[in-house]
């Protein structure tokens, strides 16, 4: 039996859904082996089949397309679920399902010990089906299907030890502040589908052009306002750092490497939308650059070792939105790759330090650490390299790549923005320098002081855990020679035009100051937390410093203004109605009331039933002998 | 055809009086029978009339639900005695609001 491309469309969903159903229904009564076997089965499958639908796409000339069955119809306005292959989603296969297995065989020894295994395998599984449908839609209500499933899967996955509350209000935080975003992207969708009077994406490509700028700007702000949610953009980036309450895993796969890229592919899916509204993709720029940098600011000033990674997260999909807003889309998504690469080997780099130091992410309390984990510093060493922007390692390549982007774009184009360009470079500054300082801290330097007898105990990470993350330092280091191969092999596209004369000097600049950049904030971070940690506390004695610094250490304070600005009003809304409107109202006036009403005219009227059969018989003999009659008499009258 | 009728009516009356007056249950039912067949009667008179045959296909039918339903009626008959030792329907007031 030969398996047909269409088949390998449907089965790369299917098998993680497989996975999900036998862990979530049957999940107590399975060994432990046997779920994480089942559970890492799914997406490594789902892996192999990425591989050859990427080897068969590569040939192919038309997107592979698989359509499954018709879902709604009404006249000649159809949704199908249809999955379709063409380049892009073929990358982000091999991103999501590739990345998606290491983590899942790092997840077997990093929950060995919890109780509720089954169910991580099962949530792991739905939401690697969620973000399989969210890449291989064709048409934008399926990928709003993918959209709400993988958002679904991070709640549940943020709020996984929901014994503890601050776990379960985090997951709620993410859900509430998502479901705005998710908003703006319904409204979005249904702008597109009033505008095309369909939702299917070659059809968008066929006709994006016949429509005007002015129709299809409020959809592209409004989808954008989707993105932002799920992809963690100012404002609703506001969740993102508090998701770090689910496992550590979890960060790695769902909020570094692959659901919060979200935005970011559907932006490359709706390109021709975005590239007819040039105003909308400055402001989407304008956003991504504030971001990257306000992210960047506040992650140099944060102590938990997930939250650092979680700011540093919110800065690069910064980065992401400024390439893909520059109209360069190829260099948006190659920073997908390598993004998902490296951040998900920090993430799970932290991971292994936290399960070392029995839960400790108090990057304060760590220190010395290179001498315990020689692998995990290494590897997590790579990662950071990779982030700040090393050369030669695959960050190197894709934020450089950005920046010319955003350079040719910004500045040499639209020569008004060119502050944007600066920003992006000081965020990429601030990068390298809390890059610098995670290693320094955490890794270097001495151990903290222990009470007397209390030798700090570390537990060693098994191969499962190691392996994984060899594994990703491998792809974070080199991950950045596939950017011609990337490039290529996303042509079929036609995303680029010709190359602009003068690429070839704008890449070279942007590659020397990326260059001078990570030295000097990499090494000022080494120098400062590494030898001179004296240094801190008199940057810190000038005002100006110490006011940026609180600024940053209180993220800026977003949580507080939305506190007092929408989430009190809100509460009191709420309060206003549930007392008055629910308790008052509905309650006591109408259900009280009708039960009320109801008591007593029955309280008046069960006089009547006496209970005697005959007396009844009699009353409805009598009710039908004065219908008849009354029948007859109309009769008669007619007559 | 009018005689048959008032047969009709007369069988039917007598039934309804009987299911009204009567306080022994096994008389009610037996009454309900008359009012049927009342109602058969009348309906075989029509269908005569008429030379159509859905009145007698109409007769067998009810015969058939009434049979039925006198069956039914005199299980719970025996299993209301069982219980309560009366079948009068001036002592079953337990429904009395």
């Amino acid at each position: 039996m030969t398996v047909t491309n269409e088949t390998m469309i449907a089965l790369i969903p299917a098998l993680p859904l497989a996975g999900f159903l036998v862990n979530g229904l049957a999940g107590r009564r399975l060994p432990r082996v046997a779920s994480a076997v089942i559970g890492c089965a799914g997406p490594a499958l789902a892996f192999l089949l990425s591989l050859l639908l990427f080897l068969a796409s590569r040939t192919a000339l038309t997107p592979l397309t698989n359509v499954l069955w018709s879902w709604m119809a009404a006249g000649n306005f159809t949704i199908d679920i249809a999955f379709r292959v063409d380049a892009l989603t073929a990358v982000m296969l091999l991103v999501v399902t590739g990345v998606g297995s290491i983590i899942h065989v790092y997840s077997i020894e990093y929950m060995k010990k919890d109780p509720g295994f089954a169910r991580y395998f099962a949530y792991l599984n739905l939401f690697m089906f969620s973000m399989l449908v969210l890449v291989l839609a064709d048409n934008l209500v399926v990928l709003f299907v993918g959209w709400e499933g993988v958002g679904l899967c991070s709640y549940l996955l943020i709020g996984f030890w929901y014994e503890d509350l601050k776990n379960a209000d985090a997951g709620k935080k993410a859900f509430i502040v998502n479901r705005v975003g998710d908003y703006g992207f319904l409204l979005g969708i249904l702008f597109l589908l009033a505008i095309f009077g369909t939702v299917s994406f070659p059809e968008f490509e066929s006709r994006a052009a016949e429509k005007s700028a002015a129709l299809l700007a409020a959809p592209a702000l409004l989808l954008f306002l989707g993105a932002c949610g799920k992809s963690a953009q100012i404002p609703l980036h506001i969740w993102l750092p508090d998701a770090m309450a689910g496992p550590t895993p979890v960060s790695a796969l769902i909020h570094a490497a692959t659901m919060v890229t979200a935005g970011v592919y559907m932006m490359g899916r709706l390109w021709l939308v975005y590239r007819s509204v040039p105003w909308v993709c400055d402001l989407i720029a304008i956003v991504a650059a504030c971001t990257a940098l306000m992210a960047a600011i506040t992650a140099c000033a944060q102590t938990d070792i997930k939250k650092i990674l979680a700011w540093s997260t919110i800065s690069q999909l910064g980065f992401m939105f400024a390439g893909m807003a520059s109209l360069q889309f190829q260099t948006g998504i190659f920073h997908v790759v390598t993004h998902a690469f490296f951040k998900a080997l920090l993430f799970l780099g932290a991971g292994a330090v936290i399960h070392a130091l029995h839960g400790e992410q108090d990057i304060r309390k760590m220190g010395g650490l290179w001498r315990d984990l020689k692998v995990i510093f290494v590897t997590v060493l790579v990662g950071a390299f990779a982030l700040s922007g090393f050369p030669f390692t695959s960050g190197f390549f894709s934020k450089d790549a950005i920046l010319t982007a955003v350079y040719e774009q910004f500045v040499q184009k639209e020569a008004m923005f060119w502050p944007l360009w600066v920003v992006l470079l000081g965020a990429a500054l601030l990068t390298a320098f809390y890059s610098g300082r995670l290693i320094a801290v955490v890794f270097l330097g001495k151990p903290p002081e222990t009470p007397e007898g209390h030798e700090r105990v570390i537990h060693r990470p098994g191969w499962l855990i190691l392996g994984p993350l060899v594994a990703l330092a491998i792809l974070a280091l080199f991950g950045g020679f596939l950017q011609s191969g990337l490039d290529g092999f996303l042509q079929t596209m036609n995303w680029t035009g010709a190359e602009e004369p003068g690429h070839e000097a704008a890449h070279l600049l942007n590659a020397g100051i990326s260059v001078v950049i990570f030295l000097v904030g990499f090494g000022s971070a080494m120098l400062i937390y590494g030898f001179r940690r004296d240094l801190v506390d008199k940057i810190l004695a000038w005002d100006p410093a110490r006011g940026l610094y609180q600024l940053a250490a209180n993220k800026f304070y977003f949580d507080e203004v939305y506190r007092w600005t929408v989430v009190t009003w809100t509460k009191t809304a709420a309060a206003v109605l549930w007392f008055i409107v629910d308790r008052l109202l509905v309650d006591r006036l109408l259900v009280e009331g009708a039960g009320w009403i109801a008591y007593r005219s029955a309280s008046a009227l069960k006089r009547a039933h006496t209970g005697v059969i005959s007396l009844a018989a009699g009353a409805m003999a009598a009710g039908v002998a004065s219908l008849l009659g009354y029948l007859l008499f109309r009769f008669l009258i007619n007559a | 055809m009018t005689k048959y009728l008032l047969l009709s009516a007369m069988l039917f009356s007598i039934g309804a009086v009987g299911v009204l007056s009567r306080r022994n249950l096994l008389v009610v039912l037996m009454s309900i029978e008359l009012m049927l067949n009342g109602v058969n009667v009348a309906l075989v008179a029509f269908a005569r009339f008429h030379q159509n045959l859905d009145g007698h296909v109409f007769v067998m039918m009810v015969m058939g639900v009434a049979a039925a339903e006198v069956g039914v009626g005199l299980a719970l008959l025996i299993a209301l005695f069982r219980n309560r030792r009366t079948v009068d329907a001036g002592d079953l007031t337990t429904l009395k609001g």
